[in-house]
Order: structure tokens, then sequence, then C-alpha cells
């Protein structure tokens, strides 16, 4: 007994680093990137018997090829990076909200409701309003609704507002078959078609270019908020230390449920992009996961800002590359996951390196002495002996 | 009568997928690490096993030997499933990752996988079109010999195929060890208190790594089943929905209990078809019906919250990385 | 009995954290079926020592002996295969289990899983010790003597001889210490070995057959307790006084600052942490706090800063102006803040409630001030200019301003708390432990700080824990002792012996009345 647990004494063991130059991290990070560029290459060589350099060449074509593919991948980017930003201010609080996805499908359900029900109905200008201030508020509430009762009872966020999830997408389902167009498809179809009530509108002929302004703005927003601000500050105290956010009169709960309430903002605003700036429709798929795929991206980000904006584009970059390759080579465009999920999988992997650091042992030295396995008294009752 | 006994038969087909992924969550929530990556590993489960079939039956196109046709997709799905945790376990567990951001990944690369195989697997190596395989389907649907002989007892009862039996005495069993092993026992403490169990002697990272592969390779039969039962061997993409989601959710539900799991997995199934057999209801309130399992989960987690009775809570260190300071 | 081989031996024992020598070259010895006192100040080594023999550390230098015979204890589990088990102060148990079900934790029984027997084994171990113990019983529902007793029936269970009891009685009441103290002769007189690892004196007494007593991490001498008195024990244990030529100007202006009143606190688990407190922290004057771990000093700060709740009593500051009086009672950080009493706080845990050890000193410096001002957007450039003049002025050793604090030296932390502590420049500053792991230059400095506030005119509040310090820096040292005011002396005509004697034991009137059974003495963490 004794003899064993000696020889399980490591000769290696892990210590937390303490600070790594910037460069040197990124450095980790992106040899990890190429490390999974290649593994997921090996993986589509093997699977589709392709040659990997031409499907890295066709996914870079599918996503930067022409101006036209440029542009939707920067519409694409824009709305990943909307949704990734807004769950930021609650992950620099360690605030685990993976509740990004029903809170942009409350703002897109506010906003089809408004588009439905009152499109047409009043000026354009007042409709807006209307549905800026709705799709706000709904994804507010999503979001304020897991911080209260965080706040005051300390429940489990990360599992609240995963339900909460799938109340929205549950809701949208419902009111997708109550809104049908046709009836019988259990599909809105596009809304106000004609008159285009509610749609936002397109600025210099092009676009989707109001979303990506807007997107732009709230991420320069965004970081000067964290940056400079009172709100920012109180965030990072909060998130860093709750007992010295107390010391210094912090108003914890306060924060908690302030900040979850600008994460649901912003997330409204999202939903407000995806239906009156792109979809203009809505169905329970609305969002499509990328209120998950948002957590990631914020995480790769290290939740800065202006880091989003690449691993944002990372992200649809390897979407719009993968339905390419589905297209040229008649495969199905979820290897675009596949591949995600592998570059993910590194770059979680490398974070330890950059926060952990290997050295070797000098715990045991070489004056060890074998213990004496036959030491009687200490050792006849170690058993549980219950089976007497 | 009849159909009250068609309506269980037909929530329980439903809710054996739960069963089993609630049973694996279950499991993994245990050592402390919530594996939001549960919906990816039932993916990754139900198209392992499909490949293995659909190779089977590629290569053998006369009868197919019954033991066979049922061993090599069970063994193809566990060694999926496997993979799958192992790598969530070596990132969380040995690399200490978050938690949230791994499983997630996890759960895109596994949906991933299991669409695009699924989906493009006929294309590839087949002749085209989409995946069936019934063949080997009506192998693992054989039900219980005497089940229609025995009216609705045997509806209810002995109408279903062995998967969804091993379902329930997974659950059993592993409600069994978590309570009355002391495996169990100390795999618990791992959960609430990695600390304790370390000073008390007990292997934590082996016990973390056990329980995630063990819990992972139960919840990839719950895809295994959906696939090969439930849809008859027809593989379409995304078919699978919400049901991983809707696994971690009965965790909460059943509060940590994969007895009260094979309950809430029946009853969570039955909304999926209980519009089939009330006469006058939509379409859009099946919709709302639908949305109930996640607010009665929302109820339960937050009465359990405001109570604060200690053993309905959440294990103490889910979601936390331990890491035994060096001293 | 001399010739008889001890059932534990240490030689030539070393052990170095960094630069800090926890242990030197220290040789004991303890015989079968004894109980042994470990008896030393904070700081003088005792639980690292202990540590070593348990598994927690591994010793730089020197042998461990079991029974004549050299071993290597590299983890708990090996201390546990040779007989040796350890009762921490912070207790390792599962909440949610219940009693057996944390003795039996990590066993590997042979056959099968059976909790009644294990309950059985249990109870028969209380009954035959004399425990009061429910095996059934949940941690949670527990009080902290239980708690403890599972983790002595734990070890038991583990068929352990050697036991050590790292301060067992700090968590207790009179009573539970006297049940405590039954249970540990009946182990004596079945043949365990005890250690008891202590600071008060009068438990020595009464409870251990020999001490040991360790003095800035070094083996002093071992007496027989019916040879010893608590006088020459005190002797042994602070030493004799040494000069630590610390400046102590003269106080000017002194009028009263701070007034408490018959302060009360009660620790969430329960534990009546503050007992009765009252005094008097005047301006242009340092308050010495002495008294030995634990004995309340962090909740006392804590309810005067606004972070306690208080059960009754009173806190009231003095304004310097107007000498009007402001109720502190009941009131938050922000309210007291805005009432307008600069006080200042440096707290015990500096990196996990002082400062945000992942921010860069001006983050920090704004700490406090962040929040002044109407516009929603921070002021930097005072806090950045902050930071220069007391990374500057207090010689803070940083590679930049922009250097997280968590990257700093312990004295650097600590300069730059304290830096912006006094920034304010507070009317009641205090202060605990602050010299705490600094090396002498750095200490002096915090002295020296502090004395500069006194000269300003602030009331200085200094929680210490060496005496000579406390003597030679404060003008008049309160001494608590469980909670309770034991004495308060002048610091010009202090005696250390005296102070440590107040330290460990209340004055013979309160020992009566605590004794009688509605007071608690000690505390935990």
């Amino acid at each position: 007994m004794a003899d064993k647990s000696l020889s399980g004494e490591k000769k290696f063991h892990v210590v937390k680093r303490t600070g790594i130059p910037v460069w040197r991290a990124w450095l980790i990070r992106i040899i990890a990137v190429f490390l999974a560029l290649i593994v997921a290459g090996i993986f589509v060589m093997v699977v589709t018997k392709l040659n990997p350099i031409d499907v890295y060449k066709t996914m870079f074509d599918g996503a930067f090829g022409t101006g036209r593919k440029l542009w939707s991948l920067a519409q694409n980017t824009a709305i990943l990076l909307c949704i990734s930003l807004a769950v930021t201010p609650a992950f620099k609080m360690k605030f685990w909200n993976i509740g990004a996805e029903g809170q942009v499908m409350a703002g897109c359900i506010a906003t089809a409701t408004v588009m439905i029900l009152l499109g047409g109905k009043m000026p354009t200008w007042a409709l807006m309003i209307v549905m800026i201030v709705s799709s706000v508020l709904a994804g507010v509430v999503w979001g304020i609704i897991p911080a209260f009762f965080k706040a005051y009872w300390n429940t489990n966020e990360t599992l609240f507002t995963l339900m909460m999830n799938y109340i929205a997408i549950q809701l949208a389902s419902y009111l997708s078959t109550v809104w049908e167009n046709p009836a019988g498809s259990a599909h809105i179809g596009i809304i106000n078609s004609a008159s285009k009530a509610g749609w936002l509108p397109t600025l210099f002929g092009k676009k989707y270019l109001l979303n990506i302004i807007i997107v732009a703005v709230i991420t320069v927003a965004l970081y000067l908020y964290f940056k400079f601000s009172k709100h920012g500050y109180e965030i990072a105290v909060v998130g860093e230390s709750q007992n010295t956010a107390r010391y210094v009169g912090m108003n914890v709960k306060k924060i908690i449920i302030r900040t979850m309430a600008l994460s649901g903002a912003l997330c409204g605003i999202a939903g407000l992009l995806i239906v009156a700036g792109t979809d203009h429709t809505l169905s329970s798929s609305s969002v499509g996961g990328q209120g998950f795929t948002a957590v990631m991206v914020s995480w790769l980000a290290k939740f800065n800002p202006f880091t989003m904006i690449l691993t944002s584009g990372l992200i649809a970059a390897l979407g719009k590359g993968a339905s390419e390759i589905a297209q040229e080579f008649n495969l199905n465009d979820s290897i675009a996951d596949i591949i995600t999920g592998i570059i993910i999988f590194f770059i979680i992997g490398c974070e330890f390196f950059i926060n952990y650091k290997i050295v070797r042992s000098n715990r045991v030295n070489s004056k060890i002495v074998k213990i004496q396995p036959e030491n009687e008294t200490a050792q006849s009752n170690i058993t549980e002996g219950e089976k007497a | 009568m009849n159909t009250i006994a068609l309506f269980i038969s037909r929530a329980v087909v439903q809710g054996i997928p739960l069963v089993y992924g609630s049973t694996g969550e279950i499991i993994t929530e245990k050592a402390g690490h919530l594996n939001l990556g549960i919906p990816g590993v039932m993916y990754v489960g139900a198209v392992s096993g499909v490949i293995g079939s659909f190779f089977y039956e590629k290569n053998n196109p006369g009868a197919l030997n019954p033991f066979l046709a049922i061993i090599i997709p069970l063994i193809c799905s566990l060694f999926g499933s496997l993979v799958m945790s192992l790598i969530y376990a070596f990132l969380t567990v040995t690399l200490r990752a978050n938690q949230n951001v791994t499983g997630l990944a996890l759960t895109t690369f596994g949906v991933g996988f299991g669409n695009f195989f699924g989906g493009s697997l006929a294309t590839i190596y087949g002749s085209g079109g989409s995946l069936a395989l019934r063949r080997t389907s009506i192998i693992f649907k054989t039900a219980l010999p005497f089940a229609s002989k025995l009216g609705n007892f045997g509806t209810i009862f002995f109408s279903y195929s062995f998967l969804a039996y091993l379902a329930i005495i997974i659950a059993i069993l592993a409600q069994v060890f978590l309570t009355k092993t002391r495996a169990g026992l100390n795999l618990r403490a791992v959960g609430e208190s990695p600390a304790t169990a370390d000073a008390a002697g007990i292997n934590v990272t082996k016990y973390k790594y056990l329980a995630i592969i063990i819990g992972g390779m139960i919840a990839g039969l719950g895809g295994l089943y959906f696939t090969m039962d439930y849809t008859s061997g027809v593989w379409s993409n995304g078919g699978f929905g919400d049901r991983g989601w809707l696994a971690i959710a009965l965790v909460i539900f059943a509060i940590w209990n994969p007895d009260i799991g094979i309950l809430g997995s029946i009853l969570f199934g039955g909304l999926y078809v209980i519009y089939i057999f009330i006469p006058g209801l939509s379409r859009s309130s099946q919709e709302l019906i639908m949305m109930l399992p996640y607010v009665v989960t929302l109820i339960v987690l937050v009465i359990t919250s405001m109570r604060k009775k200690r053993e309905n809570q959440p294990p103490a260190s889910l979601g936390l990385s331990y890491f035994r300071e060096e001293r | 009995m001399e010739k008889e081989v001890p059932v534990l031996e240490l030689r030539h024992v070393t052990k170095t954290f960094g630069k800090v020598v926890a242990n030197r070259d220290v040789s004991m010895s303890v015989r079968k079926g004894e109980i042994l006192s470990v008896l030393g100040e904070n700081g003088s080594g005792k639980t690292t020592l202990m540590n070593m023999i348990a598994g927690i550390y591994y010793p730089d230098e020197g042998q461990i002996f079991i029974n004549g015979r050299e071993v290597s204890i590299t983890s708990p589990k090996v201390a546990f295969d040779n007989g040796i088990g350890m009762i921490h102060q912070h207790f390792k148990l599962v909440d949610v289990f219940n009693a057996t079900e944390n003795i039996i934790l990590g066993l590997k029984g042979k056959g099968r899983y059976n909790l009644k027997a294990a309950e059985k084994k249990v109870s028969e171990i209380t009954a035959k010790y004399g425990f009061d113990l429910d095996p059934k019983k949940k941690i949670y529902n527990m009080s902290v003597s239980e708690k403890q007793t599972v983790e002595i029936v734990k070890v038991l269970y583990r068929g352990a001889e050697i036991f050590i009891l790292d301060e067992p009685t700090a968590v207790l009441t009179p009573q539970e210490t006297e049940k405590l103290f039954a249970v540990l002769r009946k182990m004596r007189d079945d043949g365990k070995t005890i250690i008891i690892i202590t600071h008060k004196l009068r438990e020595v007494m009464e409870i251990s057959d020999r001490v040991t007593i360790l003095r800035k991490g070094e083996y002093i001498d071992t007496v027989n307790t019916k040879d010893a008195t608590e006088k020459l024990l005190t002797d042994m244990m602070v030493g004799q006084s040494t000069d630590l030529n610390i400046d102590r100007p003269e106080p000017k202006n002194v009028c009263d600052r701070l007034i408490v009143k018959d302060l009360n606190v009660t620790s969430s688990d329960g534990v009546k942490k503050v007992d009765g407190v009252s005094f008097v922290a005047k301006s242009g004057e340092i308050l010495g706090i002495a008294g030995i771990a634990n004995s309340g000093q962090r909740e006392l700060l804590e309810a005067i800063a606004g972070l306690q709740k208080i059960d009754s009593g009173e806190i009231i500051y003095v304004d310097p102006k107007t000498n009007e009086e402001i109720d502190l009672r009941d009131k938050n950080v922000e309210q007291i803040r805005n009432l307008g009493v600069r006080l200042s706080f440096v707290p015990e845990d500096r990196l996990g409630m002082g400062l945000v050890g992942d921010m860069n000193i001006p983050y920090n410096m704004m700490l406090r001030s962040y929040n002044k001002g109407k516009s929603e957007f921070l002021h930097t450039s005072e806090p950045k200019k902050l930071a220069k003049d007391v990374v500057e002025q207090l010689n803070v050793v940083t590679p930049g301003l922009d250097t997280p604090v968590r990257e700093l030296s312990g004295g650097n932390v600590q300069k730059v708390l304290v830096g912006r502590e006094i920034a304010s420049s507070p009317t009641v500053m205090m202060a605990a432990y602050p010299a705490r792991g600094l090396d002498i230059n750095s200490s002096y400095l915090i002295y020296d700080l502090l004395n500069k506030q006194k000269k300003s005119g602030a009331a200085v509040i200094f929680v210490g824990e060496d005496l000579d310090v406390l003597i030679a820096l404060c003008d008049r040292i309160l001494v608590l002792c469980g909670g309770k005011i034991s004495g308060v002396v002048d610091g010009r005509k202090a005696d250390k012996n005296e102070i440590g004697l107040l330290m460990t034991n209340l004055p013979e009137k309160e020992k009566i009345e605590s004794d009688s059974g509605k007071d608690v003495s000690g505390n935990g963490r």
C-alpha cells in the first residue's frame, strides 16, 4: 500500500503561470489553429478522399472569393459578432449566460410581432421605434429573469438560461403556426413582403449595410464601456472578486441584474437585425444556434470586443467556406460544424499551456527512503471492516 | 382504454432516448461536470451505429445475421460516444478547460458530425439517395413475442425492443450505483467537494474520467435507439431535434435521480405525442405543449434553489475545475 | 522510560518556503500513549511542523521516524498508512453526506458495501470513547463541534494510532472543550498517542502530559506539564523582549474619534465572534489590537467598516470638524462613505478583498474612488498619478504601472494597498496584520506610514501578531481573547509576558463567567 502511493509520485507537476507575454500567448493560439487545420484536413482527406489543399482552397474561395461572397460574409459576421458582444458583459462578470439563443429569439419574436400586427398601421418612423423598443425590452426580460434568481437565490444561471432558450424557441414555433402563411405550411413566410413595412432600410443601395454599421457601433461602444465606464469597471471587479466588490461598497446584486439586462438588450438588437434587417421572417431556427456559437466566439476572443471581430469572422468564414465545399463536392454543409468544432477544441486545449506550465517536480528528492510496509499497528485496521 | 395504452406505449418510445440521455448526464454531473456536449454525444452515438450498420448491410445483400446486425452498430455507437466523451474529459479534466465552452463545442462538433455522415454517407460510399437501414432496424425493433397476446397490458409493458428495456435497466442500475455502492459514494463526493475526496484518498481524476466516459456512452445509446428503433433506421438531418437538451433539462427535473428520470422521460415523451391523442388539439397548441417540459424544469430549478434543501441542489462543484494547488 | 523507543521522532527537520524559514533544525520526540502539547505563538511554525508529519508538506531536510523506523511521508495517504491522522482546522467533509458516509469515504472496503454495518462500527467507536455523535446526521445540520467529532472518528475508524489536532478548541465552547478533553483522555488511556497544537496555556496545563515549545520556527524545549507553570511556559513561548527601534511619536491633539460600545457580532455559522467589546479609538494615537489568531479581530474591523452585520452595540464616529457624533451602526460601506466619514481599511486578505489581483496598479487605485463625480465614465488620470506617486514614494518594485498586482511580491502588493488607503487622508485608519509576510525593510516602511497617519491626526487601529512590534509601535494595546477584551495596556509600560498571558486567558472574574455556560471562547475561521 505504502509502496504504491510512493510510486504514484509524479515526476512532473503543473503550476499556474504568472504572466506570459502577449505575443507568446497569441503564438500558442496561432499554432493551435494551425494544428487544428491540419487535423481537420486529414479528417476531410480520409473521409472524402479529396485533396485537403483543394478543399481549403475551395473553402477560402467560398468565404472570400468574390465581392459578393465577401459582403455576405461580412453580414454573417456582423450578426454573430453582435450576439457574441451581447453575451460578453455577463461573461466578464463570470455569469455563465448560455441563454443568448433565447434572448435573441425573444428579440426576433418581438420584432416579428410588431411587424405583423402594426405593420402598415403607423408611419415608418413610429413603427421602427416600437420595433426597437420592443425587441430590446424582450431581450432584457429574457436576460433579467435568470439574473434576478441568481442574485437573490443563487439559482444556477447556466441551467436557467439554457431552459429559457427552449421556451423562446417553442414560442417561436407556436407563433409560426398561428401566423402561418400560406395556411398549413407552419411557416410565416416573408413578412410584409409587398409593403416592406418594418424592414430596415437599405443604405446606399447596399443590402445589410445598416446591420454592419449598427454592429460596428456596438463593438466600439462596448469596448469603451468596458474600458472607460464606471459600469464596466464594476463588472470587472465583480467578476474578479465579489468580496472586493463588497469591500469597496458595490451593490453586487444590482450589478448582476443590470449587466444581464445589458446582455439581454444587445441580444434583443441582434434579434431585430435578424428579423427586420436580414430574414424578414420568423421561425424556430431564426437564431440557428448562433447563440451557442457566440459563447465560444466571445470566449475565444478573451472577451475583447475587437478581438471578437476576428473570432466571429473566423467562425463565419468557416461556415461560408464549408457550404462552398458542400456544393462543389456534393457533400453536406455540416462539415463546417465539424471543422469549427475541431478548431475550438484545439484553441480550448491550448489555453491550458497559456495559463499553466509543466515543471519537473523537485518535491521528492534523492533522499527518499522506502517506507517499511510492515507497520502492523497502523496497517491492521485500515479497512472498512463492515463485512463482519 | 386502448387509446390510453397506446398513448403510454408511444410516450415510452418517445421517452427512451431521454432516459439514456438523462441517465448519462446525471452520472457525468455527479462527477461535477456539466456536459453540455451531451446532445452532440447522442448525435455521434446515433450516427456511429448507423455507419456500422450501413457497411454491414452494404456488404451483406442477403439476409442479415441478427446477432451481428445488432452487435456491430451497438459497438460502433459505444465507440463513437466514447471518443466524444474522451475529448470532453481530456479538455475539462486534464486541461481544466471551461466546461460550458467545451460542451458547446462538443455539441457543435457532434451535431455536425452526425448530420454530415448521416446526410452524406449514402452519397460518399453508396448509390446515393437517403439513408435507410430498414433491415437492421427490423431486427432492433423486435418486441417480445408474447406482447401482442396480452392486450393492453402487453402493449404497455412488453411491446418494446430490447434497447428500451436496457434503458430502464441502466437507469435503475445507475440509481443503485449512486446510492448503494461505495464507488457511488466516492463519485458523489468528487462532485460535491473534490478537495475532500482527494484528501480521503480518492483518485479524483480517475473518477471524473470514468463518470464522463461511461455517462457519455450511456447517452450515446439514446441516439442509437432513436435511429434504429424510433425512426426505423431512416436518417433525417436534424431529426433528433432538441432531445439532447431535453435530456439535460430532465436531469434537473429528476433532481439528479436516475429513477425519477425514467418517469420524467416518459412524461416528457408523452408531451411529444399527446396532440395525436387529444381530439381537437391544434398544431399550434402542440407547440405550446412542447414548451411545458422546459417551463416545468425551470419551476423545479427555481423552487429547489429557493427551498435550499441541500440534497436537491446541483452537485456543489458542478462546472468548476479541480486544481490541487502545489503544496 | 528513557530507553523506550518513541512512537514518533523528528530529527533535524527544516522546512523553508521561498526565503522564509518555517522550521529550522527541529528535533523532538513523542512517546506512545501520551498527550503532547505543541505550544507557540502565531508564526512559530507549529502547524507547518505537524503538516510535515501528516504528509501535507515534505521536509527539505531531516528525518522522521515512526517506532524507530525511518519513514518518508510524501502524502496524507502515506501518513494514514503509517497510522498518523491529522484533524485540521478546516474540516474536509462533504456537506450533503451524513456522518457515517463521510467517515467511510474513500476507504477500499472488502466485501459488500454496507452502510448499516459501518454505522454500527461508528456507534461502537463513539460509545467506546464517549463521543456524542449521531451517525446518520447530515453534516450541514451539524455544529462545528459535531463536525470536529466526525473528523476525529474518521481518523479513529481508519485505525490511526497517532492523532494530531490543530487548535481543536479554537472553535469550541468551554463545555464542548471539556467534552473533547474527556474523549482525548479516554483515547490516551486506550494507548493512542495525541499531539495537540495550541496556544492556550490553560488548556495545555489541563490536558497534556508534556509540552513542546516552539518559537520563531525553532525548537525551544520540552517539559513535563506537572513541572511547568503558566509563567514559565509564557516566557519560553514569547522569549526575551527585543528592542525593535520603531519610532513612536508622542500623541498630539488627542480626542475621541471612534467610539465602540458593547459590540456583539455572530458569524453566519452561529459562533459568537465579537462579544461585548467597548473601546475608544483616539485621533493622533495608534491603538494596537493583540490576540491569538481568530479572536475576533477580523470581525471587529469588518463590523466597523460596514462589512459585517452586528447583533447589538453602537459604533459612533466623531466628526473632526464639527464634533458631531455620527452613528455608523448598520450602515454599509457606501453609506458610510456618503456620510463623509474618511475611513480606511487594510484588510488581512490583500488580494482577495483589498485589491483585484488581475488589474493593474492604476485600476486598483481607483477601487475606492471610481464612483466619485457625476460622470458615467472613469477618471483615469488621477488614479494613474496616484499610482505613480505610490510606486515612487513607497518604492514599489514593479516592471511598470500596467503590471497586474497579482504578479508583484507580497511586500509590494501591501505597499500598493496601504498606499491607496492612506491616499484619501483618512481620519480613521484600520490595518489588519499589515506587515505579515513582509521583509524587514518593507515592515518598517509600513510602520512609518502608520506613524505618519498618526501624526496627521488620524485614529489608527493596528491589528498585529508580533508582540514586540505592538509594544514598540502602539500607544495603547487592547488585548482580545475569544472575542472579549481581556485587558488594555499602555504601550510604553507594557510587558510582553503580561500581554501574552492576557491573550490566552481572560481575567479571573471573566473566566468564571465564561465557564458558567452562556459564553463561547474562541472562534473559527
